[in-house]
């Protein structure tokens, strides 16, 4: 018993880590006021990005600084679309998944030289029980948690979330905070995508994220857009994917369709509304006009 | 925005990413291949045109598409061809990528299991083109099926695991539960139980071919519950099994492929060969010599007997007694002596043969 306890615990926080960096990414992103259904593609560049980098250095250590680059990139191309020209977004954040998904697959077949997956890497072998990730991930979720509850500027950015004109009244340039808020959301949700591609793997496999930016996303909304919750939400979807390695080969007799099913089945409860009520930052997905009364 | 609003563009958003992989063009290798290059003797008009449909874990899965193409490559240049390729992200890409290779080549050849109904669809659609399936028989009269004894390959390296384990147990990961799956892991169950009647064989499966995290993932997971050599039959999962062999140090079995190559620490014991090269390649050959047979009754199916599966030690893991035993039960095998389980069924009634 307690040896399926400690399996179940180390499958847990491995299935949970790159979902924990996504989702504080988009806590600050949220937080402040933007959306960001981009976090699968930055996800994706993320991921693509860390191997790339890593191939031809050889070094997992730049291979993540690669992701964190482009993870601001993208990050900036979101914030630039939706604060400064106040483009919906989600239509942006779309835009941004499918842009990622396909710059991807095309870069990957003029580099490679061929489609599907990339040759293996280096990347961090685990330290004891996890990789470096992981434990960077716990870090993070302390750190998120003193940023925005604990210091000026995590007051700046609730306040912009909740009420901008109020923020902006009182000296807080908006647009700013935003771009610096979406811009980090970018970068952790690159260091996701990494987790992934040079931490639990060392390649980077097309359609690899697989729908973990949407389930991060929603971990933000069942966390109730608070980096502790929405880290307890990843634990919790990692818990359900551990969940399911683990029975089968206990050789529990679930039925396999519905194991596979859970994560999703349970990402969908979160969002509906099924686990308490949530409240959004109020001024969450409405762009900001300066001097508009 | 509303908390209602959000789920509904989340689903919506979910829904539009399926789409995402939809805008992809085919990708064919090489480049050039609008026509198939010209024959040695330029006069003539290039006789043959073919083409592979991949399945989702795609061409770079080191294991059952590769080693297809690498069959169909084979016989492109000796028939001075070059052969088509497109590959599928999803399984719904099936039909339509198998409409566009027949509309362009004589001869399609799809790989995997997966194919079946795709492949009748397209067969009735195009009655006039010849069409190979690997893995799943098709009875229709322009499709060939070439099928494999995976349970005999299994079964030796399932003789390999059970006298090789220390903890006597061994782990069995498995990609999409379906029945060419459970061969490989009937026949791994029964080699390990005739081997080594105490070992314990954990049995996991994926879901899917095409998420080596996963892979990895299950292994280590069967690790944590004592295993030490662990059999993959998923395809590209298996890259992270082998990862996870090489990261905890316990020995992972490879499929379809030599895969020795793939572990940087030489944690391949072994790899369960299935020849799908061949396959591809007898298709092609038929197609050529104009000995193509379509129907249930013509389909090949290739054991231990025709050398489509077997098994092979890239990595000189395998001590010499080992290979010996292994030997004989493979002669058992050929000669009658064993009758390898190839369902969950008959497993239950199989009696462990044991050879010293």
């Amino acid at each position: 018993m307690w040896n399926i306890i400690t399996i179940l615990f180390g499958s847990t926080i491995r299935s949970a880590t790159p979902l924990m960096f996504t989702a504080l990414g988009g806590t600050f992103s949220e937080r402040s006021g933007v959306v960001n259904i981009g976090l699968e593609g930055m996800m994706t560049i993320g991921a693509f990005s860390a191997v790339l980098v890593s191939y031809f250095t050889g070094s997992p250590f730049l291979g993540l600084l690669g992701a964190i680059v482009s993870g601001a990139f993208f990050g900036w191309l979101l914030a630039f679309l939706s604060i400064h020209f106040k483009a919906n977004q989600v239509v942006v954040g779309t835009a941004i998944n499918i842009l990622a998904a396909s710059l991807t697959t095309f870069l990957l077949v003029e580099i490679w030289g061929k489609p599907g997956q990339t040759d293996n890497v280096n990347y961090f072998t685990p330290w004891g029980p996890f990789n470096m990730f992981t434990y960077l991930a716990f870090i993070l979720v302390g750190v998120s948690y003193f940023v925005l509850y604990k210091t000026p500027f995590g007051l700046r950015i609730r306040a912009v979330g909740e009420h901008p004109r109020a923020a902006d009244t009182l000296g807080v340039n908006v647009y700013k905070v935003r771009y610096i808020c979406v811009i980090l959301s970018g970068i952790l949700g690159a260091i996701g995508g990494a987790a992934l591609s040079i931490g639990s793997i060392s390649l980077f496999k097309e359609g690899m994220i697989a729908g973990k930016g949407f389930i991060a996303l929603a971990a933000v909304i069942f966390g109730k857009w608070h980096p502790v919750g929405a880290a307890l939400a990843c634990l919790f979807f990692g818990l359900a994917d551990a969940i399911q390695t683990v029975s089968m080969s206990l050789g529990l007799d679930l039925p396999k369709e519905f194991l596979f099913a859970l994560p999703y089945i349970l990402t969908m409860m979160a969002v509906s509304g099924l686990v308490g009520k949530s409240v959004a930052p109020a001024a969450d997905g409405v762009p900001y006009e300066k001097g508009e009364k | 925005m509303t908390k209602r609003n959000i789920s509904l563009l989340l689903v919506l958003v979910m829904a539009l990413s399926l789409f995402a992989g939809c805008a992809k063009p085919a990708e064919t290798p090489g480049g050039s291949a609008e026509e198939p290059a010209p024959a040695e003797t330029p006069a003539e008009e290039p006789k043959y045109s073919f083409g592979m449909v991949t399945d989702v874990g795609g061409i770079g899965d080191k294991s059952f598409n590769d080693s297809a193409w690498a069959g169909i490559e084979r016989a492109g240049k000796e028939l001075g061809v070059e052969p088509k390729l497109l590959q599928s992200t999803k399984q719904d890409d099936y039909p339509p990528n198998l409409g566009s290779m027949a509309q362009s080549v004589d001869l399609t050849l799809a790989v995997g299991f997966l194919f079946e109904d795709a492949m009748k669809t397209a067969a009735d659609q195009y009655a006039d083109k010849k069409f190979g399936v690997i893995d799943t028989v098709v009875d229709k009269p322009n499709v060939m099926s070439v099928t494999f004894k995976e349970h005999e390959g299994s079964f030796l390296v399932g003789v390999i695991a059970g006298l090789t384990t220390e903890s006597n147990i061994v782990g069995f990961v498995g990609g999409m539960d379906f029945p060419v799956i459970h061969k490989f892991e009937v026949g791994f169950v029964a080699g390990v139980k005739s081997a080594n009647p105490d070992a314990k064989v954990i049995v996991n499966y994926t879901g899917a071919f095409d998420n080596p995290d996963k892979g990895k993932e299950v292994a280590l997971t069967q690790f944590q519950q004592g295993a030490d050599v662990i059999f993959h039959a998923s395809g590209a999962c298996g890259i992270g099994v082998i990862q996870a062999a090489d990261e905890k140090d316990f020995w992972a079995i490879g499929v379809d492929m030599d895969q020795s190559a793939e572990s940087k620490k030489n944690k391949v014991l072994c790899s369960m060969i299935k020849r799908v090269d061949t396959g591809t390649y007898t298709v092609i050959k038929a197609y050529a010599d104009d000995t193509f047979k379509g129907g249930a009754e013509n389909a090949i199916e290739l054991g231990l007997k025709e050398e489509g599966v077997g098994y092979s030690d890239g990595g000189n893991n395998v001590p010499a007694e080992v290979a010996e035993v292994v030997d004989k039960y493979s002669d058992a095998i050929i000669d009658g002596t064993i009758v390898v389980p190839s369902t969950r069924e008959e497993l239950e009634s199989f009696k462990p043969v044991e050879i010293k």
